[in-house]
This record gives C-alpha cells, sequence and structure tokens, in this order.
C-alpha cells in the first residue's frame, strides 16, 4: 500500500547560457536557446525518488506535475526517466501568463485532486521568473507548513519529517508534521543520469493533460486573469562597463592594484 | 483573455521573435503569428516599433483601494539588531511616501530588538509598530507571518516593502498569500506612477540579464521584496532619544502564536563565516585555485580586506569548500563594495550572481576569460603570484616596487 505520496513541481525555462543581447537595438537575442528542465528541479525530482529508496517497494509514489505549454511534457518524460513513477501535466490556454500567486492556485487544485499528497517537493527558484514564491504560496493555499532551501531529510515517515535548511549563515533543523511542502537547493544531492530502462519508459509513459475544466478552475482565477502582478515591461540593462586592466610586472601590477584600492576607499 | 498581433500593421520584420525567449512567435506569410508558448511576459510588445502586438480582455475590476495609505517596511531582526535592509528600506521608503504624498511606517517583530529599531527613526520614519515577544527568538515563519499579517490587515498600508533576504522570500510570500495579494521578488528599482499614483517594481530576471517591471494589480497592499545593499541608506536626523509618541506597542496573545515548526538545533560553522551576503568584500577563488588547501590564501586576503571568502560552482562541485559559500545562479546573490575574482572565468551563471557589485577585480591568467567583461579593474596573471603578493602588501604595508 502507498503510505506515503509524493508531488515533485517542476517547472520548463529557457536555458540561459545562450543569451545574447544585441548592442544596437539592446535587446535580448534568443538563438539556439534550448528549453530544460529547471535545474534546482533536478534537485527535486532526485530527492523525491531518493525518499522512496529508503522505503520498501510500493510504499511511497512519486508524482512530477507541472504546469505549462504542452511541450513542458518533455521534462515530465524527462522526470520519468530518472525514476519518477508518474507525471501530470497541466496546461491550459488559460494557465499563461500567470504569475506566482495563479500558478500556486492552479498547482494546489491539482495536488487536492491527486489528493493525499504527503509531501511537495519544488525547487529553491527558477531560472526565468526567479522569485522562489511559489513554493511558500503553495503551502500556504494548501494550509500546510513549508521549509524553504531545505538541504538535508534526515527522517520522514508518513506523519513526520525532520528537514535541514540552509540559511544564509546557518543551518536550522525542523520537525515538522506532513503534509508539507519543502523547497531544496543543490546541496541536497547530486542528481542521477537517467537509466536506460527510465529512457525505455519515458518514450512510451502516457501523461494525462489537465486542463482548467478539470481542475474545475475559473478562467478568472488562473493565467494572467487570475494574477495579482503583471509585467508591463521587460528591457535590458545599460550596461556603461569600463575596464581598466593593470599592466606590468607582477609586483608593478599590485602596487597600482593597491593604489587604486586606497582611492576607492576600500582600504 | 489574448495576445494579438495586428496583421494590417506588422510588417514581419521578425524583431519580436528575436527576443521572445519561450519560442512562442513565428513569421508565417510575412506576419508575426503568436502561439500556445507565450506566457504574456510583454518582451514582444515592448520591442515592436510598430506596435502591432497587443494583450486584449484582460478584466480590469475597478476597486476602490482609498481606505489603503501610506508606505510600510518590515524591520527584520538579526539576533538582537535589525538588519541593515531594513535601514536602506527605510530611506527608500522615505522617498516613495513624500511622492505620494503619505506617512512611512515600519514594523518589528522580536525580541530585545527594541533598541535597534528605534534607530530606524533617523532615517525618517514616522511610525513604528512594535511587537516584542520572545515567542519570536528564532525563525520561525508561520508565527512572523501572522504577525505581519495582523498589522497590515489593521493598519492597511498600500505599499509594504521587506528585504529580499532568505528568510524575507519564503516569509513574506506567506503574507502575501494570506492577503491574497500580489508580491514582487527581489527587487531593484522602485518608483511611484505620478499619474496612476501606484508602484512600479523592477527587477532583474534570467540571471540579471533583463530588468522587468511589474505592476500590483486589482490588489492591496502593493508588496515586494527588495535586494539588500541595493537602496542607500542615508540617516537624515540627528537621533532625538525620545520617540514614545511614535511608537504603538502591539500587544499579541501568545498563546496563539504557537508555531507549528518545532526547531530542534541550530548549526553555524564556527570557523569560517559562510553569510557571504552580509558583507562588504569578497574575495572568491574558481577552479584556477587547484586544489583546497589553496583557498587559505584566499581566506587570508579576504580577513586582510575585512571580508568572506566566495567561490564559483567549479571550486563547490570540486569539495574545495561548502556550498553556502557558492556564488551565482544556483549559489548566493552578492552585491558588495567590493568583489575579487581570483581565477574564476566568469560563466554566464557566476556573473548572475555578482555582476551588480559596486567594484570587481578580476586576477585570471587568460586574458579573454569572460569575467573581464564585467570587472572593473583586471589583471592578467597568475593568482599564485599575484594573491599572495596583494597579501604581503597589505600585511606589511611596505610598497612591492
Ligand atoms: C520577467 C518575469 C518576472 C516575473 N516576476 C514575478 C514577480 O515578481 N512576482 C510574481 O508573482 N510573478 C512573477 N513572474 C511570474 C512567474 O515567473 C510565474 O508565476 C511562474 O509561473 C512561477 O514563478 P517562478 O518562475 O518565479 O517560480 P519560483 O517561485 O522561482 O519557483 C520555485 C519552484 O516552484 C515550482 N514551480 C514554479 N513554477 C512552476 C510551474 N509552472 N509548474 C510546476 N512547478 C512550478 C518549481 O519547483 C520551482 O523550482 C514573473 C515572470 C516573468 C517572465
Ligand atoms: C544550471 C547551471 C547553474 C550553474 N550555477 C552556477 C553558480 O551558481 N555559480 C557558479 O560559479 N557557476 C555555476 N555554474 C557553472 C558555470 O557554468 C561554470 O562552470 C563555473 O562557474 C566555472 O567555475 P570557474 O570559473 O571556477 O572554473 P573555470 O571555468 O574552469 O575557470 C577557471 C579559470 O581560472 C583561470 N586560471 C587557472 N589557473 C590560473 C592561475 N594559476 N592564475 C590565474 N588564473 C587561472 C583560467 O584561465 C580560467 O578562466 C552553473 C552551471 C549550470 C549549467
Ligand atoms: S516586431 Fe512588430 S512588426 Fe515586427 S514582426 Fe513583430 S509584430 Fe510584426
Ligand atoms: S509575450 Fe513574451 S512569451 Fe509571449 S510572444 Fe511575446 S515575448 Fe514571447
Amino acid at each position: 500500500m502507498i503510505e506515503i505520496k509524493i508531488a515533485v513541481c517542476i517547472k520548463q525555462v529557457p536555458g540561459t547560457t545562450e543569451i545574447k543581447i544585441d548592442p544596437q537595438t539592446n535587446t535580448l537575442i534568443r538563438e539556439g536557446i534550448e528549453n530544460i528542465i529547471n535545474p534546482f528541479d533536478a534537485y527535486a525530482i532526485e530527492e523525491g525518488v531518493r525518499i522512496r529508496e529508503r522505503f520498501s517497494s510500493g510504499e511511497v509514489e512519486v508524482i512530477a506535475l507541472t504546469m505549462g505549454p504542452p511541450q513542458s511534457r518533455e521534462i515530465l518524460k524527462e522526470a520519468i526517466s530518472v525514476g519518477v513513477d508518474s507525471a501530470i501535466l497541466l496546461s491550459d490556454r488559460a494557465f499563461a501568463g500567470a504569475d506566482t500567486w495563479a500558478t500556486s492556485t492552479t498547482l494546489a487544485k491539482a495536488i487536492n485532486k491527486i489528493g493525499d499528497c504527503r509531501l511537495i517537493i519544488l525547487g529553491k527558484q527558477t531560472l526565468d521568473g526567479d522569485t522562489g514564491q511559489v513554493g511558500p504560496e503553495l503551502a500556504q493555499r494548501l494550509g500546510i507548513p513549508f521549509i524553504g532551501y531545505a538541504s538535508s531529510i534526515l527522517e520522514i515517515n508518513r506523519n513526520k519529517m525532520k528537514v535541514k535548511r540552509l540559511m544564509e549563515d546557518r543551518y536550522e533543523t525542523f520537525e515538522i508534521n506532513l503534509p508539507a511542502a519543502i523547497s531544496v537547493v543543490k546541496d541536497i544531492n547530486t542528481p542521477r543520469v537517467p537509466s536506460l530502462r527510465g529512457k525505455m519508459k519515458a518514450k512510451s509513459v502516457e501523461i494525462p493533460v489537465w486542463d482548467a475544466k478539470q481542475l474545475e478552475a475559473d478562467e478568472d482565477e488562473v493565467g494572467l486573469s487570475g494574477s495579482y502582478t503583471q509585467v508591463v515591461k521587460i528591457f535590458t540593462p545599460k550596461i556603461k562597463h569600463e575596464i581598466k586592466m593593470i599592466e606590468g610586472s607582477p609586483g608593478e601590477q599590485v602596487e597600482q592594484l593597491y593604489k587604486e584600492l586606497k582611492e576607492l576607499n576600500v582600504i | 483573455m489574448e495576445i494579438k498581433v495586428n496583421e494590417e500593421t506588422c510588417t514581419g520584420c521578425n524583431l519580436c521573435k528575436k527576443v521572445c525567449l519561450y519560442d512562442a512567435i513565428e513569421i508565417v506569410d510575412g506576419k508575426a503569428v503568436i502561439n500556445e508558448n507565450c506566457v504574456f511576459c510583454g518582451a514582444c510588445i515592448e520591442v515592436c516599433k510598430l506596435n502591432s502586438i497587443e494583450i486584449t480582455g484582460l478584466k480590469e475590476e475597478q476597486k476602490d483601494f482609498s481606505d489603503y495609505s501610506g508606505v510600510c517596511v518590515y524591520l527584520e531582526a538579526n539576533g538582537d539588531r535589525i538588519a541593515d535592509v531594513g535601514f536602506e528600506l527605510v530611506s527608500e521608503g522615505k522617498k516613495l511616501a513624500d511622492q505620494l504624498g503619505v506617512k512611512l511606517s515600519a514594523v518589528a517583530i522580536g525580541s530585545s530588538i527594541e533598541k535597534s529599531a528605534l534607530e530606524a527613526f533617523q532615517y525618517g520614519l514616522d511610525k513604528l509598530y512594535f511587537i516584542d515577544s520572545p515567542v519570536f527568538s528564532d525563525n520561525l515563519d508561520d508565527i512572523f507571518a501572522k504577525a505581519l499579517v495582523q498589522v497590515i490587515t489593521r493598519y492597511k498600508p498600500e505599499i509594504f516593502l521587506a528585504g529580499a533576504t532568505w528568510f524575507g522570500r519564503t516569509l513574506i510570500p506567506k503574507v502575501a498569500a494570506i492577503l491574497k495579494t500580489g508580491l514582487t521578488a527581489d527587487c531593484t528599482g522602485l518608483a511611484i506612477d505620478e499619474e496612476k499614483k501606484i508602484l512600479l517594481q523592477t527587477r532583474p530576471t534570467f540571471g540579471g540579464n533583463i530588468l522587468a517591471t511589474i505592476i500590483t494589480r486589482n490588489a492591496r497592499p502593493q508588496m515586494a521584496t527588495v535586494r539588500p545593499h541595493v537602496m542607500e541608506k542615508k540617516k537624515i536626523m540627528e537621533d532625538k532619544g525620545d520617540y514614545k509618541d511614535r511608537i504603538e506597542y502591539i500587544e499579541i496573545d501568545e498563546k496563539k502564536f504557537k508555531s507549528k515548526y518545532k526547531l530542534l538545533g541550530i548549526e553555524k560553522e564556527l570557523n569560517e563565516n559562510i553569510n557571504i551576503t552580509d558583507y562588504d568584500v569578497i574575495v572568491s577563488g574558481g577552479r584556477g585555485l587547484g586544489g583546497s588547501e589553496k583557498f587559505s590564501m584566499i581566506k587570508e586576503l579576504a580577513g586582510l580586506l575585512g571580508g568572506v571568502v566566495g567561490a564559483s560552482r567549479a571550486a563547490v562541485d570540486s569539495g574545495w569548500i561548502s556550498y553556502p559559500h557558492q556564488v551565482g545562479q544556483t549559489g548566493k546573490t552578492v552585491n558588495p563594495k567590493l568583489y575579487i575574482a581570483c581565477g574564476i572565468s566568469g560563466a554566464i551563471q557566476h556573473l548572475a550572481g555578482m555582476q551588480t557589485s559596486d567594484i570587481i577585480i578580476a586576477i585570471n591568467k587568460d586574458p579573454s576569460a569572460p569575467i573581464f567583461k564585467v570587472a572593473n579593474y583586471g589583471i592578467v596573471g597568475d593568482i599564485f603570484e599575484v594573491v599572495p603578493m596583494l597579501i604581503k602588501r597589505l600585511r606589511d604595508g611596505k610598497p612591492l616596487v
């Protein structure tokens, strides 16, 4: 019997390594930017799978969820290939333009529809929106505790978990009752590469799609219509950048640098 | 709600397709066509010179927000001190409040922080709401959220600002979710739209490559977390010492503030400082260091400059230094006055975490390393020569040449 059902929330994002700025128009050029699984979410998936591995077979079920356009199916397949049991795609034109509030509304409805999720694992933040707000807002909507920046799950059973979180200057260990939600940092594990079996499964797996109707969501509560924030302008920062190269022998370089630092009052 | 291209005016110039990061625009028969990948980010709307793209059908309820007034700032405490970002926000909040012609207030929650909180008056605060109770001696997000919600619902500020610290970034979303309002994350710029009297919240995204301006629609307060060290803190008056009539002590029923979180323990790394976001000087080491023992020279340099040690992911992943030191997209975002990068190439994910530093010094043996693109001072050289010399120069105080 399934003791613990775990939902892992993941997002597809444009990989930022290739972003270039057109110097003439000062705009962004998307050229060959690949869509990837949000980097932190790979750690969330891995942690879900690792928790399952702590238990006997069949006791833990890990379900991956994403809200996004139809092409986000790809990252769910990736999740399957590294060991997630099943996946659900939340996709509807009405979900587009969601801020973190509307995103958490949609995710909360899906999690309630799945039913009896004991743990929800998210990434610390995304590459694109980069807010880190979906986790705490989702937990609040579900009325469950949230621990951000989880760096280690020390103990877990159906009703309780001990989890360590990383803050700027310390680690804090908490005990919380489940159901609960956590977001993970990179420190928590090292994600595995897909197995051959996993890849085969990902190829053939059926991924159900839930739309607004299936989630019983009003158009007014999801997507841009259901959002409290709206992006009104996007622009590239004007970088006024000047570099002073310090030449000479290492001794001269250091002496010159020392003088510059003195002038700037930093030493 | 829809995003539409006006076929009459669109010339198929391709500009919008180029800027769309979500692969949502195709040019079909000389016209832009937007597909289901669109996330309504607005980048294409901004860039189209012919104003051919428009979002339509967005319902704007005309809500009356006239009972919301004033700017309110959260003074997050760190131990018995208010964190600097709190005072930075009071200074920034003062500007916004003056522009709107409203009052500036602040909330402080904690135990034994009163003395430090009073300092906020020197930055231009009109009123302090103060909750003083030992139940707030640990970072228990849920009861802090409850307390903030109480203050906000009672005093109804139109704008609420908090520091984008790690605690703030998990606490404030909870508050926003309880209040059912929007929250803009990690802002680096705030302004008032003169005409509409609303808050324009600007924040970096995509690793700092893009700035987005965000508004809060249909809800109040307009809430934002603000990146530490970005706003300038400025004392505008002398300490008057007596602020009694400007402090409102809020009594809480402690029994109702029982956290669902049981804090079992706190660990701090005793012999090294990992709170790198809090320092004015960061000296970072990368793969160029070649091993963990080489970090001792980075530590020594940082120590001489009164700073802390940062690292690239390559150094962290090699196990030379612990993860809390990592700077970058999957580590910490830092903003010091001085950032020294030693043997770091400057990959975009690293730059995302440090490029807003005031002064960047790069030391790298490869003159084409991308780190030089963001540095203010560049030294092409061997870190094993340059760094020890700099240490010697700082320590001995004697000129090298
Ligand atoms: C330029 C720009 C700026 C924005 N700024 C803001 C802002 O300041 N405030 C705001 O409210 N919204 C903002 N948004 C909207 C926001 O990006 C979206 O709401 C997005 O769907 C989720 O937020 P995030 O990407 O910040 O996720 P985060 O909160 O950073 O994500 C944390 C974790 O939540 C999970 N998660 C996030 N999105 C999904 C998803 N779609 N499906 C499943 N799991 C998910 C993942 O586990 C992820 O690691 C912005 C959008 C853009 C394009
Ligand atoms: C999704 C994702 C997230 C990431 N997040 C982060 C992040 O948060 N932070 C981060 O830092 N990286 C991150 N990275 C990794 C990033 O892409 C780079 O791989 C990493 O920053 C490289 O670290 P480095 O500069 O130390 O190493 P390298 O790129 O190997 O550079 C080493 C540099 O040292 C110089 N050097 C070598 N020896 C000497 C010497 N004796 N004297 C002087 N110079 C010398 C070399 O010329 C070279 O430029 C991320 C990558 C991905 C894909
Ligand atoms: S930028 Fe404007 S004119 Fe050019 S293709 Fe896009 S919509 Fe058409
Ligand atoms: S709004 Fe953003 S995602 Fe949609 S088409 Fe325009 S640029 Fe692309």
